[in-house]
């Protein structure tokens, strides 16, 4: 992190103002390809030579923006912006494994992840190991030779869960793969997982980073200090000659954002999950309130959570904001200036109870997504998690009785009264 | 040149100022190592420094009497005609004494003993700082220029530089 404040970093890290026209706001660089001065230039650039456009497959100013601000702000060597959080997910798993090898991940994790990572994955020849991340030992003990990285949330969606990061990090070091942290719901505001150790850093941006729900996005951000030539050959796709760059080594070439640079010269040339300008625009802008949002969000989810917790109707809330949750010291530790805003609460009347709050409610959007200025609600056994099996939905937080809560930034009464009326028709 | 990132010493930090007055003072680099293929790290890093003005020379008894990029190739320092401002190391830790020696012989003295990223050793970077020279480590100076002057801001990098002013210089 620069000697500039986060606060600072949201507004200015990327879009210093453009050169050629003073225009100060980011421009939408609504372009797929940048004249070449000359072929020897263009040469150069296809080669990974010199600095420069070519087509924004690969880079695109306005997307360069959000991408240095997102690395600047988790405190990474250098960022790459894609699609979606799950083309984030794709690109950088892609870059790190081939097939046959294998990785583990938490068991708590946003319930598209673990579809991803066990049945998509799987198809390329990609095994993930899912292990409890309750106790950080189990991932050593998953580790085989073959395990390339360590994948965990550092705040789990839907639960209010807090990953131990610094031990689990030790166990990836002393293994010598990289820990891939997702940041998505804490954000680089409340948690900066490099500090505790982390070598990768991912985002669905659609979610608090851009923070009005208008723009699908993902982030990859490198850590710059993993050493990918510790053992020769692990990470073929970083230290040996690429073919498609006239035998360029990534590591080599580009040090500690080589890992950057493999994800968007390769990943996104050959599988081509770019984001759109206009996204980038929305997502960047978005940042700038970022730090105002996410501490307004963490107050008001905290107020709703205690409300909650004292409600007739409610069996359980898990909420790592509260100083009876399990994970509350954790969340200290790892993210003290706020637990997060998306958290889970279990009702008492269960699967019915649960479907019933999702349709009762007037201010609260009942959609699958979470980190938007708008209060939202979603009963995930029925949605997001009705894809995996009752053993993996219990095991990820999302049982039955369970329905998840991202809160937003309208009057913090106006909320709880609204799930109160829902709670009690 | 061979990557020896050398995780097991403390990490090195160098000054933005430094480094903008590195590359703002320095007109004329004498590149060891520099190799006459064009798909070397080297050769490209000379190519982006010659656009960017600076005269490169390079040094390699490999390649002495060739020509790179329009530039005579020397076997040694000792054999350059002209002034060096900077030496920059493109050879691996174990060839750093050896440069560090015979940069010491010049007159005038070249003020900055620059090391390739990936290029460490601070023994030898002692001895030529002692010597009265400025010392980079494990640094690239197009990666730096590029940083420095926002191109390189273009591939997502993080150049920790923050300004409100509309003209970028280095």
């Amino acid at each position: 992190m620069s000697e500039h404040g986060f606060e600072t970093l949201a507004i200015h890290a990327g879009a210093a103002p453009e050169p050629t026209t003073g225009a100060r706001a980011l421009p939408i660089y609504q372009t797929t390809s940048y004249v070449f001065e000359d072929a020897d230039e263009a040469a150069a650039l296809f080669n990974l030579q010199t600095f420069g456009n070519i087509y924004s497959r690969l880079t695109n100013p306005t997307v360069s923006a959000l991408e240095e601000r997102v690395a600047t702000l988790e405190g990474g060597t250098a960022g790459v912006a894609v699609a979606s959080g799950h083309a984030a997910q794709f690109i950088a798993l892609h870059t790190l494994m081939s097939v046959g090898d294998e990785f583990i991940a938490a068991n708590k994790l946003y319930g598209g992840s673990i579809t991803q990572f066990s049945t998509t994955f799987a198809k390329m020849g990609l095994t993930c190991h899912f292990v409890d991340s309750s106790d950080p030992e189990n991932f050593a003990r998953a580790l085989t030779p073959k395990v390339k990285a360590i994948f965990v949330e550092s705040l789990a969606n839907p639960g209010g869960v807090v990953t131990d990061l610094e031990p689990v990090a030790r166990i990836a070091a002393d293994a010598g793969v990289p820990l891939i942290v997702d940041n998505t719901l804490a954000t680089p505001y409340l948690c900066r997982p490099f500090e505790w150790g982390a070598d990768i850093v991912l985002h669905s941006a659609t979610k608090f980073l851009g923070g009005h729900g208008n723009s699908v996005g993902g982030l990859i951000i490198d850590g710059g200090k993993f050493n990918w030539a510790a053992e020769p050959g692990k990470y073929p796709a970083l230290t040996e000659p690429s073919p498609g760059y006239h035998g360029l080594r990534f590591y080599e070439t580009f040090g500690d954002f080589g890992f950057a640079i493999s994800c968007r010269a390769v990943g996104l040339r050959d599988l081509g999950p770019s984001l759109a300008p206009f996204n980038a625009f929305l997502i960047a802008t978005g940042i700038e309130t970022l730090p105002l949002r996410m501490q307004r969000q963490c107050e008001s989810a905290l107020e709703v959570a205690r409300f909650l917790d004292g409600h007739p109707a409610i069996e359980w809330v898990s909420y790592a904001g509260l100083e009876n949750d399990p994970h509350y010291d954790l969340a200290r530790k790892y993210m003290p200036k706020g637990a997060g805003a998306v958290f889970t609460v279990g009702l008492k009347a269960g699967f019915e109870g649960g479907v019933k709050l999702v349709e009762g409610v007037e201010i609260f959007s009942h959609l699958a997504n979470i980190g938007d200025a708008k209060s939202l609600v979603l009963h995930p056994a029925s949605t997001t998690h009705r894809q995996l099996t009752p053993e993996q939905a219990a095991a990820a937080g999302a049982g039955p009785e369970v329905v998840r809560i991202s809160v937003g930034l309208e009057t913090v009464e106006d909320l709880i009264r609204d799930l109160d009326q829902a709670l009690s028709e | 040149m061979s990557v020896d990132l050398a995780e097991d010493l403390a990490p090195l930090a160098y000054p933005e100022d430094l480094i903008r007055s590195i590359l703002r003072n320095t007109r004329t680099i004498a590149m060891v190592g520099a190799s006459g293929h064009w798909n070397r790290p080297s050769f490209f890093a000379m190519k982006y420094l010659q656009k960017k003005n600076y005269r490169v020379i390079p040094i390699n008894p490999k390649e002495a009497g060739n020509t790179i990029l329009g530039e005579m190739a020397y076997a040694s320092l000792s054999e350059v005609p002209v002034e060096i401002d900077m030496v920059q190391c493109f050879r691996g830790p174990g060839a750093i004494p050896g440069i560090v020696e015979e940069a010491k012989t010049l007159s005038p003295l070249p003020k900055v003993l620059w090391m390739q990223l990936g290029v460490r050793n601070d023994e030898a970077g002692l001895e030529a700082e002692a010597a009265g020279m400025t010392v980079v480590m494990d640094r690239c100076p197009k990666i730096e220029y590029g940083r420095l002057g926002g191109e390189i801001g273009w591939l997502g990098v993080n150049t920790g530089v923050i300004s409100s002013r509309r003209f970028k210089r280095i």
